[in-house]
């Protein structure tokens, strides 16, 4: 077992589940209606719990525990993707990036539930169940909205092209891919691109949206390899403002 | 004196889900292991329902203290993906007490849920099946809200998982 390669994976996955778990997680108390309010506060609940799950493993492999991971560390020492970090701005870009996030992720705990690393499979195999009510409440949105008026169809098609190269970042190869790949722990990035690919096609072909040829869209990467934007930081300083307070006090 | 398996198995069917207080954690199906050592030791196993419900910390320790006021000095609780629950581990006595706590109880599927069977749940007011899935989101993580067209009413369904 290549234990490095399998921490890697664990904190990109993990840190991706648990900075956008917070970026929805200010919509509570702002949604444009009850259900959105709701609807967001609650996958981002869900999405604390699966970086809550996938911290532990990495604790259960000697890592620091789960909340000193969570709070304690730097943005250099982070591995989310940029589309994640990015400020929530209007809700039709929180709705397209959610949109386009839970569909990747849907793929990847698919094969994770796979995996030959046992314990990651198991975490897997239990959450992914609750990926498919993400999947079922982005679908339902995006076909309602890529369908209703011109003000929302012109606001999530800008959204959409906004976020496209960010969300390619989603797919930063790991620096272990190789050896993931070979010894079935987790299949290539590219791999999970392309199904990528097909399964939001699916869903934009049934509205009036237009997505742009890939192959012409650079990706935004680095942020597996610790590579930030500007807004990574600051929501860390945020997250952590009460426990640095005073780090030793007992919750 | 030794516990059995029994007796601890009668402890735990008090503690209750904190938030659907008629549902005991025995019929909500998250305990999945008790065992006894030969020296006495109470080995009580959880698994979590949604992984980011917050009580499920909760219950965990209501478990601890259900088993310390009934003086069993050595146990351990322990959290684990094991044997990871779903809804068809709700029992029969639990969908009841779901039903008439005015909460639609999760139907049972076969091997994956597919996402139709969110649609025509039957109300646990009027029994009517003409009803539609307005959010697969709740109050909690476990709900979904649906509407009622025959009483015209809200109400929450536990949500198949």
């Amino acid at each position: 077992m290549n234990e490095l390669a399998i921490k890697e994976l664990l904190y990109t996955l993990a840190d991706n589940q648990l900075i956008l778990g917070h970026r929805n997680s200010e919509w509570t108390g702002i949604g444009p209606i009850l259900e959105e309010d709701i609807a967001f506060s609650s996958m981002a609940q869900d999405k604390l719990g699966h970086s809550l799950a996938f911290y532990t493993l990495l604790h259960e492999l000697g890592e620091s525990d789960p909340d000193t991971l969570a709070f304690m560390r730097n943005a250099a020492q982070f591995h989310c993707c940029h589309l994640v970090e990015l400020p929530i701005g209007e809700y039709d870009f929180s709705l397209i990036r959610h949109f386009l996030y839970d569909h990747a992720e849907a793929i990847r705990f698919e094969y994770l539930a796979q995996s030959s690393y046992e314990p990651a499979a198991k975490v897997a195999a239990k959450l992914r169940g609750e990926l498919k009510y993400h999947l079922l409440h982005a679908n339902t949105m995006v076909k309602q909205l890529g369908n209703a008026t011109a003000e929302s169809i012109s606001r999530l098609q800008q959204s959409l092209n906004y976020a496209f190269p960010y969300a390619l970042g989603m797919f930063q190869p790991s620096p272990y891919e190789a050896d993931l790949a070979s010894s079935n722990i987790f299949p290539r990035e590219s791999n999970i691109q392309a199904q990528w690919l097909e399964s939001i096609q699916k869903i934009l072909a049934q509205t009036q949206l237009q997505q742009t040829a890939v192959h012409t869209i650079s990706p935004v990467l680095g942020g597996r390899l610790g590579q930030h934007s500007e807004y990574l930081q600051p929501l860390l300083d945020e997250m952590a403002e009460v426990i640095n307070i005073d780090p030793s006090t007992e919750w | 004196m030794m516990w059995t398996k029994e007796e601890i198995l009668a402890l735990l069917a008090k503690v209750m889900d904190p938030e659907i207080p008629v549902l005991s954690l025995l019929d909500l199906g998250v305990i999945t292991d008790i065992n006894i050592t030969q020296e006495n030791q109470v080995m009580v196993r959880m698994t979590p329902t949604f992984s980011g419900c917050p009580a499920m910390e909760y219950m965990r320790r209501s478990v601890e203290e259900t088993l310390t006021e009934a003086g069993v000095q050595d146990f351990k609780v322990q959290m684990s993906f094991d044997k990871p629950w779903n809804t068809n581990k709700i029992t029969a006595n639990g969908r009841k007490a779901l039903q008439a706590f005015g909460l639609a109880p999760p139907p049972v599927y076969q091997v994956v849920p597919d996402l139709d069977i969110l649609e025509h749940i039957a109300c646990p007011y009027c029994n009517s099946t003409n009803t539609i899935l307005r959010t697969p989101f709740g109050p909690t993580l476990c709900r979904a809200m649906h509407y009622c067209n025959n009483c015209r009413q809200m109400f929450e369904q536990f949500k198949p998982l």
